[in-house]
């Protein structure tokens, strides 16, 4: 057995998501990174997600074999480079994070598109049959119109385990494990806990716990949550493992050109404007720290819900004009932007793992992350604050804003940190995970 | 024939408060934290090690003898939190059998950055001991037994000294042994002790480690090994912090015990005793010169500065620090300066160490703050208000601190 085929035996259905640029968030970029470093180990990947392929009809199941280019977006560039890995989308309009109105909003603006496109070409290609609909009325029969779907792809699988990444998959893969009886491993990367605080959805609850009891093992990203998973749900303790998510280093390697000095610093917070990632305290603290130092700018990328509150929130503080609103930043823009920031923040107010402060390390800027996070349990070369202590916060800001040496050291260390989080580690221990289920007991 | 000598290095820093950048007062330090941790370790380890310690003087009749270093911060919190601390030391003092070492008041770096400062302290805290104990030092150890030939030669020419004590790292020995009496380079009076690292570790660092082969350590075995040293060294340099007894090393590891039975272990071999430093030196005539070009200290594996001034932060904050010193003086203020000096306590720079961080080895057990980061953020947040405060002309006259804070004139005249 060489090094890289420790895996071979094991061949796993996994119910993953769209890999980036694609989509927002961390959760794809897990997916990819995990993949990845599965592939690389030689485990035999059967990796099914949920695509929509705006305006255009198709059958509900696309086999994308490696070599197949998907059309278009020249979405496989990643996908080609895995040998071990068959990927099998499902249309669907699912998307990670959505919520119940974001999902109708979605499918509104496709029937929209399909209207005018309908209207142009003149002619309705086939929609025929009752499987002919390639999505459900509203978010939660989406979510068990993929689970039958994904159960009718399965029958044509071979594999002996299943993983499943967040409540959506959660019925598919408790409906595939049902009809094949293979062991089943959930992957836990945020709960409703994170995502709404203490006004949790009922639904989306039920379909979590229903997905973490039926699993035979539970593998959630941090400390912090697996503690989420065994209070909140009541799932026993030793059926639950940390693994820590990985970070892609595709960052300068500490001999970045050193940028032209701008006059003003720049302050970056780097997510979606949610209530989970606590947009609120990062403007709160850029008030404070403007109250001691003028010559810094405050940037907000990402888009979310609570986009506009955060910009009346800015006026309303009186600092509207140093807090710049980017929009949602993908691909060469977000690794722009680290290259313009002074510092990080991540103000999350609940966590589960956080990959973008392990990015933004990558990119040699220093971040502060709130205590409530996943990420804070791996990174010691960061600076740490709670969430509310806004004040704390801003403290910590401006000592990295004013002290070089404080940024060179937290650089220079976390860089070097960043370094010791390899999907590979996590990879392997999601295959001990299986191996150990795999054995007959 | 070799003899023990024992010095403890006790020492503790006033800690600071958590201070933002939004803080605007002079109040600095954690007064309460200060407080607990000195009555914490006040009840652990001085009081019950100073007893033990003190009967042992009295059931060996004069033979057990032992040296301390007591710093001056230590001291000003012991008297304000736990004064009868301070009678007990003062009771090994009335014994005849205790000596009492010189350093730098503050248990500062400033060797390192400036001599007018270092010569200031160390006479200050000559005066200090001269004040509380009735004996001016006449052996010196350095912070952290940072030394290099520089040093020697300033110690010499200060006069007071007769010694000067430091790590017997192997790099600055060679072939040669630390049992012996040294000259640093380029003195002529002076005289060199050096730590004998790997016995005093056995006791400091070892005695608990049941991972150990030689545990458990008992007084017999040790003295042993004492004796074994017979016909190769004149001295064994046992040098430590006193928190081992009793605080690094619990009570339930039974170290008191250990060291209550190591003068009548030591004292079964007839050619064996104990010497305080300041005895060893009039004994024993020096062996050879030691060259020390570059700084040692008895930190770490590495025995150099890393531990305080590794990293970018530390020498930052440090040389901050340093370059206040004019400023300070010059506003003539004594709280002022007081607090300054407080902040030259090399422990705030231990604090910001990132060496080790990741693994969280020993020096987390030492450290208030929750990251490196944190403590820097901190001290120089106190730095950057404290340099306000000398900006601004003093209002009312200099307010008089502590009782026992000994006069200026007494000082100098110690050092003449």
């Amino acid at each position: 057995m060489g090094p890289n085929d420790e895996g071979t035996q094991v061949r796993v259905f996994m119910l993953g998501w769209e890999f980036p640029p694609f989509i927002s968030g961390g959760l794809g970029t897990a997916c990819y990174g995990l993949t990845k470093a599965l592939d690389q180990l030689g485990v035999k990947v059967t990796f099914v997600l949920p695509r929509m392929v705006d305006g255009q009809y198709a059958t509900h199941v696309k086999l994308l074999t490696p070599g197949t280019r998907s059309r278009g977006r020249g979405r496989g560039v990643a996908e080609n480079d895995l040998k071990n890995v068959t990927f099998r989308s499902i249309m669907s309009p699912l998307q990670p994070y959505a919520t119940p109105q974001a999902y109708d909003e979605k499918i509104e603006e496709i029937l929209r598109k399909r209207r005018a496109a309908a209207g142009t070409i003149g002619g309705d290609k086939g929609s025929g049959g009752s499987g002919g609909l390639d999505y459900a009325g509203d978010l939660y029969r989406e979510v068990h119109r993929y689970a039958a779907m994904a159960m009718e792809l399965a029958r044509e699988e071979e594999f002996d385990v299943i993983h499943a990444h967040d409540w959506m998959t959660y019925p598919a893969a408790v409906g595939v494990a049902m009809i094949s009886g293979k062991p089943l491993v959930v992957h836990i990367h945020s709960t409703e806990f994170d995502r709404s605080g203490e006004h949790v959805n009922q639904v989306v609850y039920d379909i979590e716990r229903q997905g973490l009891q039926r699993a035979d093992k539970v593998i959630a990203v941090s400390q912090f949550t697996r503690g989420i998973v065994i209070s909140r749900y009541g799932i026993p303790g030793d059926k639950v493992d940390v693994v820590y998510n990985g970070v892609e280093r595709n960052g300068s390697w500490s001999v970045a050109p050193i940028n032209i000095r701008h006059e003003e610093k720049i302050v970056l917070f780097l997510g979606r404007l949610t209530m989970q990632k606590g947009p609120e305290y990062f403007l709160y603290a850029a008030k404070k720290v403007l109250d001691v130092m003028d010559n810094v700018k405050f940037v907000m990328a990402g888009s979310g819900d609570l986009m506009h509150r955060s910009i009346e929130l800015a006026a309303q503080l009186g600092i509207g004009h140093k807090v710049l609103f980017t929009g949602f930043l993908r691909g060469d823009d977000v690794q722009r932007i680290y290259k313009m920031a002074d510092l990080y923040v991540m103000p999350s107010v609940s966590e589960p793992f956080g990959i973008a402060p392990l990015e933004a390390l990558d990119n040699d800027v220093p971040v502060i992350i709130s205590k409530q996070s996943g990420v804070s349990e791996v990174l010691r070369h960061a600076l740490k604050v709670d969430f509310w202590d806004v004040n704390e916060m801003a403290n910590k800001m401006v000592a990295v804003l004013k002290y070089p040496p404080l940024q060179m050291t937290l650089r220079s260390h976390g860089n070097f940190e960043v370094r010791k989080l390899r999907w590979r580690d996590a990879a392997r221990h999601c295959l001990d995970v299986y191996q150990e289920m795999l054995v007959p007991a | 024939m070799p003899s023990v000598c024992f010095y403890f290095q006790v020492h503790q820093p006033t800690r600071l408060r958590h201070y933002t950048v939004f803080d605007n007062d002079d109040r600095y330090f954690d007064d309460a934290k200060n407080a607990a941790i000195c009555k914490k370790v006040a009840n652990k380890c001085y009081l019950p090690a100073n007893r033990t310690l003190l009967k042992l003087i009295q059931q060996h009749k004069g033979r057990f003898r032992i040296a301390y270093s007591l710093t001056g911060v230590l001291l000003e919190q012991l008297q304000r939190y736990c004064p009868e601390v301070v009678s007990t030391f003062h009771a090994l003092a009335e014994t005849g059998c205790v000596e009492f070492l010189g350093e730098t008041y503050y248990h500062s770096l400033s060797f390192l950055y400036s001599r007018q400062e270092f010569i200031e302290q160390v006479r200050k805290h000559s005066a200090t001991i001269q004040d509380l104990f009735g004996q001016t030092p006449k052996v010196f150890r350095n912070t952290e037994l940072i030394y290099n030939n520089d040093l020697g030669l300033l110690i010499e020419a200060m006069g007071c000294f007769d010694a000067i004590i430091t790590e017997g790292a192997d790099h600055i020995l060679g072939y040669r042994s630390a049992n012996f009496v040294y000259r640093p380079r380029g003195c002529r009076r002076l005289k060199l002790l050096l730590k004998n690292y790997s016995m005093s570790d056995d006791i400091a660092f070892r005695f608990s480690n049941r991972q150990w082969a030689q545990w458990p350590l008992t007084a017999e075995k040790f003295a042993n090994w004492v004796s074994a040293i017979n016909g190769c060294g004149q001295v064994v340099n046992l040098f430590m912090d006193y928190e081992t007894l009793g605080e690094h090393q619990w009570e339930d590891t039974g170290i008191f015990d250990f060291m209550r039975h190591l003068p009548e272990e030591i004292f079964k071999h007839p050619d064996n005793n104990f010497k305080t430093p300041s005895e060893v030196v009039a004994a024993y005539e020096p062996l050879g010169v030691i060259d020390v070009p570059h700084v040692i200290s008895w930190a770490d594996t590495e025995r150099d500065l890393s531990a305080w001034l590794g990293n970018p932060m530390q020498s930052n904050a440090i040389h901050e620090l340093y370059r206040l010193e004019k400023k300070i003086k010059r506003a003539n203020d004594a709280q002022i300066l007081s607090d300054w000096r407080k902040l030259q306590a090399s422990d705030h720079f231990y604090y910001m160490c990132t060496k080790y961080f990741a693994d969280g080895d020993v020096h987390k057990y030492f450290n208030p703050y929750d990251s490196p980061y944190d403590s820097y953020i901190n001290f120089m947040n106190v730095l950057d208000h404290l340099q306000k405060r000398c900006s601004v002309p003093p209002e009312v006259s200099p307010q008089v601190s502590g009782s026992f804070e000994p006069n200026k004139d007494r000082c100098l005249a110690v050092a003449t």
